[in-house]
C-alpha cells in the first residue's frame, strides 16, 4: 500500500462474504489497543463470545447463525453470516454532533476520534450513536471505541485488524480505492448469481457516507444496522422536542396566570 | 422527524444520579416559574408563597450540578469540559445550539445565578418586609429567570429525545410531559411547606387549582406519549414500567381531586375555609412529588 498521509481519507471496506470468523481481527485490536477484554461469559447458543462492540472490544466479529433445522443440500445451505464490526467513521457522526466537550474530533485522515484528555464521560455519544459503537471505560470515566488506529496511521502502518485478517475481508486504504475495490467486488457477487450482496455506507444514504462501510450478504437490518430510512442523527428530534415544550410552557404560563389571578377578578 | 423504531444502540446508563437530577431540575425549574407567576398574577398576600417558590427553587438548584458530576465517575474532575473546551488547538468555550446538553449545562449555570439572587432577595425580603431588587425591576429580572426555568426543567426530556435511544427517540413528547410534570410537582411541594407557614397559606388554595391545571396537561401529555411511542412500535419496552407509569397518574389523579376540593370550596366563599383546611392533607402533595420521580424513573428505564 501507498504511504499513509495526512489530509487523506482513510477507512475501512469490510467484505462479509469472505469473513470466515476467525477473530484475528479482535486479538489484533486488543492487542495493538493494550484493551484487556472483558470477562469471560457464556452465551449459551453462539458462537460469538465477544458479544457486542464496547469499551474493551473495538472490534467484534457477529455471528448470525441462521442455520436451518434440517440439513441443507450441497450448495444450497443457509449460511452462517459472519461480520467484523467497528465503528464507522460516519461523514456525518451521531457522535460528535451531541458531544458537548469537544472531545469528538475529525482527525487529519477523516477519521472520528475521542480524545480522551477531554471526554469527561458524560455519556452522550453512547447515547446518540446509532450502531451501539461507543463504550464506557468506568476506571478512565471516559468512552472508547475504534480509533481506526490512529497512533498506527500517524507512524504510517495500516490498522492492526486489516493487517492481521487472513481473508482480507478487512481492507485499509484511501477511501476512494476501497470504493472502487467495493464496486468491483460487487459485480463480481452479483454476476454469481448472489443478488443479496449490497453495500452499505459506500454511498451518502446513510450518515453522509461511512468511512468502514461494509459488503452484506442479506439486509442490513439483519446484521444490526440501521437502514437508509432509519440511519438519521439525533439533531432531527430537536425541533420536535422543543416545540412540544414551547406549547407546554405557553399553556403551563397561562394556567398559572388563571390560577393565580387577583382575587378581585376571581 | 421520528421514525418507524429500529433500534440497534447501547444504553448510557444513565440512571440513577441522572433521575434525581431529572427530579431536581423539574422541581428546581417548576417552583421559579410559579414563583414569578404567583409574584405577576398574584396579590400582595401571594408573595409570601412565592418567596417560598424562590426559596425552594435554591436547594433544588443547588443539587443538580452536584448529581451530574457523581455521575461523570472517574472523570468528575472534568465537569467543566462541558463549558470549555480544552482541545489543544481548539480551545474556547463549548456551546453547541443543536446539542441540548451542551446548551442545558450552559443554562444549568445562568439558571443558577438568578436562582441564587432571586432566593437572596425573597429571603432579605421575609425578613425585612422588602427584597433588595425594586419591584418593577425584579419582575423583569424573575420573567427572564423564569425563561431559564422553563428550559431546565424541560430540555433534560428533549435531551433524551435527542438520541438514538428506544422509546426517548421514538417520541416529541418528553420535553414538554418533564415541564408539566415539574410544574406539578413544584407547586404541590410549595404547598407542602406553606403548611408551616401561615403567612403564605392564603396561597394554598389557588396553588393546588394551579397544581389541578398542570396535572391535567401532564395527564394529557402522558396519553400522548403513549399514542406516540405505540405508532413508533416500542411500546412493548414501556409495559414493564407500567407500576411506575401508575404512580405516576396517581399522583396526577391526586392533584386534580386536591384541586376539585379547593375549587369548590372557593365558590363556596368563606364558608368553605374550614373544608378547605380539611383537603390540605400531606398525602396528595407527597404522592404527586412520588409521581414525579416515577414518572421519570418510568422514561429512563423502559430504554436502558
Amino acid at each position: 500500500m501507498a504511504t499513509i498521509q495526512a489530509g487523506q481519507e482513510y477507512g475501512f471496506f469490510t467484505d462479509t462474504s469472505i469473513c470466515i470468523g476467525c477473530k484475528a481481527c479482535e486479538v489484533a485490536c486488543k492487542e495493538w489497543n493494550q484493551l484487556q477484554g472483558d470477562s469471560p461469559s457464556f452465551l449459551a447458543d453462539s458462537f460469538d463470545n465477544t458479544g457486542k462492540l464496547d469499551a474493551q472490544n473495538w472490534r467484534h466479529v457477529k455471528f448470525i447463525e441462521h442455520v436451518p433445522d434440517q440439513s441443507a443440500t450441497t450448495g444450497n445451505g443457509a449460511a452462517w453470516l459472519m461480520m467484523s464490526d467497528v465503528c464507522k467513521h460516519c461523514k456525518h457522526a451521531s457522535c460528535m454532533e451531541v458531544c458537548p466537550t469537544g472531545a469528538i474530533i475529525r482527525t487529519e485522515f477523516n477519521t472520528v476520534f475521542i480524545q480522551q484528555d477531554v471526554c469527561n464521560g458524560c455519556r452522550n455519544c453512547i447515547a446518540a450513536c446509532p450502531y451501539g459503537v461507543i463504550g464506557m471505560n468506568q476506571e478512565t470515566g471516559t468512552a472508547h471505541k475504534c480509533t481506526l488506529c490512529y497512533d498506527r496511521l500517524q507512524g504510517g502502518l495500516e490498522p492492526a485488524c486489516a493487517k492481521a485478517c487472513p481473508t482480507q475481508s478487512i481492507q485499509f486504504g484511501p477511501l476512494a480505492e476501497l470504493q472502487k475495490a467495493a464496486d468491483v467486488r460487487l459485480a463480481a457477487l452479483h454476476s454469481q448469481g448472489a443478488s443479496q450482496a449490497q453495500l452499505y455506507g459506500r454511498d451518502d444514504k446513510v450518515y453522509g457516507g461511512l468511512n468502514a462501510f461494509f459488503l452484506l450478504m442479506d439486509k442490513p437490518e439483519t446484521y444490526g444496522l440501521p437502514n437508509e430510512e432509519n440511519a438519521k442523527l439525533p439533531s432531527r428530534n430537536n425541533i420536535g422536542g422543543y416545540a412540544g415544550a414551547a406549547v407546554t410552557a405557553v399553556l403551563g404560563v397561562i394556567a398559572g396566570l388563571v390560577a393565580f389571578r387577583r382575587r378581585g377578578m376571581g | 422527524m421520528f421514525l418507524a423504531a429500529e433500534h440497534f444502540v447501547q444504553s448510557p446508563e444513565w440512571l440513577w444520579y441522572i433521575l434525581f437530577y431529572f427530579f431536581f431540575a423539574g422541581i428546581a425549574g417548576g417552583a421559579y416559574l410559579v414563583g414569578t407567576l404567583l409574584r405577576l398574577s398574584g396579590d400582595a398576600r401571594d408573595e409570601p408563597a412565592a418567596r417560598i417558590a424562590f426559596l425552594v427553587s435554591l436547594p433544588a438548584t443547588v443539587i443538580c450540578p452536584i448529581l451530574l458530576t457523581a455521575d461523570l465517575g472517574a472523570s468528575w474532575w472534568k465537569f467543566w469540559h462541558m463549558l470549555v473546551n480544552v482541545t489543544p488547538g481548539d480551545t474556547g468555550l463549548n456551546f453547541k445550539y443543536w446539542s441540548p446538553m451542551s446548551v442545558g449545562a450552559w443554562a444549568l449555570l445562568v439558571f443558577g445565578l438568578f436562582v441564587a439572587v432571586s432566593a437572596l432577595d425573597a429571603w432579605l425580603g421575609g425578613r425585612r418586609g422588602s427584597g433588595i431588587i425594586p419591584t418593577h425591576v425584579n419582575r423583569a429580572f424573575n420573567i427572564v429567570g423564569s425563561i431559564l426555568a422553563i428550559y431546565i426543567a424541560s430540555y433534560t426530556g428533549v435531551l433524551l429525545s435527542v438520541s438514538n435511544q428506544p422509546i426517548w427517540s421514538d417520541t416529541w413528547v418528553l420535553g414538554g410531559l418533564f415541564l408539566a410534570s415539574g410544574l406539578t410537582g413544584s407547586a404541590a411541594l410549595i404547598a407542602l411547606v406553606i403548611r408551616n407557614r401561615p403567612e403564605a397559606s392564603v396561597s394554598l388554595g389557588r396553588l393546588h387549582q394551579a397544581d389541578g391545571y398542570f396535572s391535567v396537561l401532564e395527564l394529557a401529555l402522558i396519553i400522548a406519549f403513549f399514542i406516540t411511542v405505540a405508532a413508533a412500535g416500542t411500546l412493548g419496552r414501556v409495559l414493564p414500567w407500567l407500576p411506575l407509569w401508575a404512580i405516576a397518574v396517581a399522583g396526577v389523579a391526586g392533584s386534580l381531586i386536591e384541586a376539585r376540593g379547593h375549587m369548590r370550596v372557593q365558590s363556596a366563599g368563606s364558608s368553605g375555609a374550614a373544608a378547605g383546611a380539611r383537603l390540605d392533607t400531606l398525602v396528595v402533595p407527597l404522592l404527586v412529588l412520588l409521581g414525579v420521580l416515577a414518572l421519570r424513573a418510568a422514561v429512563i428505564f423502559s430504554a436502558q
